[in-house]
């Protein structure tokens, strides 16, 4: 499982509250490397998908325009203590991450 | 044929990443995953044009009861955390727009059916702006804007 997805699940009130805090560079392609003076490629996550059991209750499009090391949080209707929560994340160079967490 | 694909795929996606087992499995080529990025939207410098590539509309109107939770003032441009949230009914995509940027479009978020209209999360602003959000129904878009200082930009370069 991936070391660098924290997820974290509570049901509260007939809604579930997901946290999560990606790590990830996030670099947007526009950023020059102080040393060398080149452009530092761009290598963003570009979508996030979030599932609670078997279904997708989220699922974001990001640009470079997203934070390094991107945090997420996102609520839905609905979730028992004990669910699986579940979040991928693609980037554009083709890597991606996933972590499950159970409803607290 | 396609259930022993599908076999492999749920297997593997227990282990592993579901999309890089896909890949790997020969299931989907990383050009045929990448192509549902709207790359137009997120590269416009034009925020109505890349409004118009992303949700179909140019602008949303007045009105969605939308709330931008967000710092009046931004110490780290790089770092802006903003909170969105619509109290509005049949919210299926929230768009986070930072417009001093130069290309504005940040995120989008479409929501599940199960989904409520709240969506947290950090942003790079390269300077003093508004931040757009806008939430779209099945008919309409409306829109909402917060400004935020930004006292170090944070774009970067």
């Amino acid at each position: 499982m991936a070391g660098n997805i924290k997820i974290r699940a509570k049901a509260e009130g007939g809604e579930t509250n997901v946290k999560a805090l990606m790590t990830h560079p996030m670099e947007t392609g526009l950023r020059k490397d102080k040393k060398t003076g080149e452009i530092v490629p761009a290598h963003f996550i570009t979508e996030v998908t979030c599932k609670w059991k078997d279904k997708v209750v989220l699922t974001a499009l990001w640009s470079g325009g997203v934070s390094q090391n991107p945090y997420l949080a996102y609520k839905f209707k609905g979730g028992q203590p004990g669910d699986p929560v579940e979040l991928t994340w693609i980037d554009n160079k083709g890597g991606t991450e996933t972590a499950t967490d159970k409803i607290a | 044929m396609i259930d022993a694909k599908r076999r492999i795929l749920l297997k593997g996606s227990l282990a592993a990443g579901a999309v890089g087992v896909a890949v790997g499995a020969g299931l989907l080529a990383p050009r045929a995953v990448l192509a549902a990025w709207p790359e137009a939207a997120f590269t416009a410098t034009d925020i109505k044009a890349g409004l118009k590539a992303l949700i179909g509309v140019e602008a949303g109107e007045a009105g969605g009861d939308i709330t931008i939770k967000a710092p009046d003032i931004a110490e780290n441009g790089a770092v802006v955390p903003v909170t969105v949230e619509s109290t509005a009914t049949g919210v299926k995509t929230v768009v986070i727009v930072a417009e001093g940027n130069q290309t504005p479009l940040i995120a989008s978020f479409n929501l599940g059916e199960d989904a409520v209209p709240s969506v947290s999360t950090r942003i790079k602003m390269a300077k003093t702006a508004n931040i757009q959000a806008l939430v779209q129904t099945a008919d309409k878009t409306y829109t909402a804007s917060k400004e935020v200082k930004v006292t170090i930009g944070g774009c970067g370069g």
